[in-house]
């Protein structure tokens, strides 16, 4: 079947994730051979999806561990055996 | 970045600090504490709240732990603590905003179109090391509104599973799903132009970037 753009834009995600079925990978796949435009917004929002996920993007606050783990001692003493 | 967990170790680990091995809950909750953070991060906005907020749900995690009854995964059970938490404290503050869980629907609403480009190149990870790359991203992620914001933390952040992501943040999957799509969509309008620009140019014949 013969999909148009705003069609493989609806499904980009799912594409992404590897969600959509057989039949429809197969119509977007086609889609992407001759459309240079989706092609780009394919791996544009592929490209973000993969920086996002990057670790230095998104780093937990310097000492945030040693404070989380210095105020759980505190807790723990506290508490009495079970 | 992936924090897998392991179901085994810590159906043991819980047994042990039940048992009096109060320590282990260090070893328990260490893979947790990423997650936890930038759950309530994305629910508060503030960087030393979410950090506060972080150590109560770990507190409250450990008094709970006799309640964890291992039917959810452990992290999923301790996601959802967080959240009352995070959530607790919005209400408290009366800091809901119009753009909070309750004020914003899955409509259709918004404008979800893909910035158009006829071409793109991969942006390495490389790039990753001039700040204002990372600044780029966190602002844009930090800028969705709060439904796409959760859902874009926990899936591509997190790298968490839809299940998983749909449990934690107490809706269906079929709505991560489509937040997740809409908040791509939103991320990709915001960042594709701004990002083509730390494209790699073709290497230069003369070389030495001149």
């Amino acid at each position: 079947m013969r999909i148009d753009c705003k069609h493989v834009w609806e499904h980009i995600s799912a594409y992404i994730d590897g969600e959509v079925d057989a039949a429809l990978r197969a119509d977007i796949d086609r889609h992407l051979e001759t459309c240079e435009i989706c092609s780009a917004v394919l791996d544009s929002t592929r490209n973000v999806v993969v920086l996002v996920a990057d670790g230095r993007v998104f780093e937990l606050p310097v000492g945030f561990s040693d404070r989380l783990h210095a105020r759980l001692d505190r807790e723990l003493e506290l508490t009495k055996p079970t | 970045m992936a924090t897998g967990t392991n179901p085994e170790f810590e159906k043991e680990c819980i047994g042990r600090i039940l048992a009096g091995e109060k320590h282990l809950f260090h070893t328990l909750i260490r893979p947790c504490e990423r997650s936890i953070y930038f759950l309530l991060l994305s629910l508060l906005r503030n960087e030393a709240e979410a950090e506060d907020a972080a150590q109560e749900t770990a507190i409250k995690v450990f008094r709970n732990l006799h309640l964890y009854r291992g039917e959810a995964q452990f992290r999923t059970w301790v996601l959802s603590i967080a959240r009352n938490e995070g959530l607790g404290r919005l209400r408290r503050a009366e800091r809901r905003r119009e753009e909070s869980l309750d004020a914003i629907t899955d409509t259709d609403s918004g404008d979800f179109t893909p910035t158009l480009l006829t071409s793109w190149r991969e942006i390495p990870h490389e790039t990753l090391e001039r700040r204002e790359v990372s600044e780029l991203l966190r602002q844009a992620v930090e800028g969705l509104p709060e439904i796409y914001r959760n859902v874009v933390l926990l899936r591509d952040v997190e790298e968490m599973d839809v299940r998983e992501t749909a449990a934690a943040l107490g809706i269906t999957e079929g709505a991560v799903k489509v937040r997740l799509h809409r908040a791509r969509a939103l991320l990709q309008r915001e960042l594709a132009p701004k990002l083509k620009g730390f494209a790699p140019k073709r290497a230069r014949f003369f070389g030495w970037g001149a």
